[in-house]
């Protein structure tokens, strides 16, 4: 064994590093949209939706990703069903992340101020017409800033896709690693790099966190 | 294939389950205990006034924020076995989350203190209270008061985090899980254990979290709501 870190393992690190922007996509769509119909289950007018969302977010909020991620890779395939790494990870990674979000969501759009209902109802319009045109255009302004902050969340986690051979950033490092054994030195570009993802999120979420404080809605 | 669903082989193992169980509550409370005292002083050296505390603070905090528990935790790892020193997992465990737990409650301690009003200071200063007294009294406990409740959140995840540490095989439930399906082969079945032990856990965490507020807050007890 042995060598040193050159260039064609640092260009191993980048396609790894592609892969985990990649997953965080997938993440982020498929949990988004998958958030989005919590969100709405979380506040609507049926009792059994919205305790059948609530028991969906008690329950994945309450298990770790990487048990999520063990469950739909060796459990499903051992169910019969084959299964590959993207699948795993990007599913496990889609119902994990739309608890999270579906629960932020919720938040904002009770943050909606009561009247806003109370107009839309008294002009008239259906219940899909006030969530559309009144409820959610002003949920998203509330929305963003948490997003973004989460998205945080969602990079950082992908990395638990490692676990199930997903090579993404982590598991391309720990592939280097088996042939250089410089762990410190690999885990810390890795660090590194996960770093310079995730730190200009956190900044943009913070920095729309300060300017929505200061903007006062609109429509209030 | 039939889909027959076994968990008799998995919750044979209960008493590993049990031990996995209880060595994850442990990591936590190590974790917990641990992380919180950083918390205390990072928030008060983030406030400090002094531009070098605060600025090595605020790098520890974005720093732990901004990476993956899982690099945090083979960074750690690695580290300490680099410098020659050998540790248990678990002691690494521990080490590696207390560091993790300790930057997230940095952040949330320093939002309950800066909410503490101005004039509630300066009224501490007016009885002559020493600088001390005043952290204490005025600035730590109603800080601590007011982000409870996401203290008591990040706590949870914290102990949800933990399952990352099977991973340098420190023996937590996790850990226990991926070692019962590779001997029965039900791993469905495990996960499907597993997962429920954990939202069980995190459920009396929670309460526990509950309990413990209404013996450290009085006030908030009597008046049914944070201050």
């Amino acid at each position: 064994m042995g060598g040193a870190l050159n260039i064609n393992h640092l260009l191993f690190l980048g396609h790894g590093a592609l892969w985990t922007i990649g997953l965080s996509a997938i993440a982020l769509i498929g949990g988004g949209s998958f958030g989005f119909l919590v969100a709405l289950g979380r506040v609507s007018p049926s009792r059994a939706v919205r305790l059948l969302a609530a028991t969906y977010v008690q329950i994945i909020q309450g298990t770790p990703l990487l048990v999520i991620m063990f469950l739909s890779f060796f459990g499903l395939a051992a169910l019969g069903l084959n299964i590959s790494p993207l699948l795993a990870a990007g599913a496990s990674m889609t119902i994990f992340v739309a608890a999270y979000l579906g629960e932020i969501w919720r938040g904002c759009i009770e943050a909606v101020p009561k009247q806003q209902w109370e107009a839309a109802e008294g002009l008239a319009l259906s219940r899909s017409q006030r969530m559309i045109k009144v409820i959610l255009p002003q949920a998203i302004r509330i929305a963003t800033p948490p997003t973004v902050g989460f998205m945080v969340q969602i990079v950082k986690n992908t990395s638990l896709a490692s676990v199930v051979g997903f090579v993404e950033l982590t598991r391309s490092g720990q592939i280097i690693n088996n042939s250089l054994f410089e762990p410190f030195i690999i885990y810390s570009i890795i660090a590194l790099v996960y770093f310079s993802l995730c730190y200009p999120l956190s900044r943009l979420s913070r920095r729309l966190e300060r300017t929505a404080l200061h903007k006062k809605p609109a429509l209030a | 294939m039939g889909l027959v669903l076994d968990f008799s082989v998995v919750l044979d193992r209960w008493q590993a389950l049990l031990d996995g169980a209880t060595l994850t509550l442990q990591l936590a409370f190590i974790a917990v205990v641990c992380g919180a005292a950083i918390g205390v002083f990072g928030a008060i050296g983030r406030r400090s006034g002094n531009a070098l505390v605060e600025r090595l603070w605020g790098a520890y905090v974005e720093a732990i924020r901004n990476t993956p528990l899982l690099v945090q935790i083979f960074l750690v790892y690695f580290g300490l076995s680099s410098l020659g020193l050998q540790f248990s997992a678990f002691t690494v465990a521990a080490v590696a989350l207390t560091i993790n737990v300790g930057a997230y409650t940095t952040e949330i301690m320093r939002a309950g203190f800066d909410s503490i009003h101005k004039g509630q200071i300066e009224a501490a200063e007016g009885l002559g209270l020493s600088k001390a007294q005043i952290y204490w009294h005025v600035i730590i406990w109603p800080g601590i008061e007011r982000v409870y409740p996401a203290l008591t959140s990040q706590f949870v995840l914290l102990m949800l985090a933990s399952s990352v540490t099977s991973q340098i095989s420190a023996e937590e439930l996790t850990a226990v899980a991926n070692y019962i399906q590779s001997e029965t082969y039900r791993s469905f079945e495990t996960y499907i254990v597993v997962a429920l032990i954990y939202v069980a856990l995190s459920f009396i965490m929670r309460f526990g979290f509950w309990l413990l507020g209404l013996a450290l807050f009085p006030r908030r007890r009597r008046l049914g709501t944070p201050l």
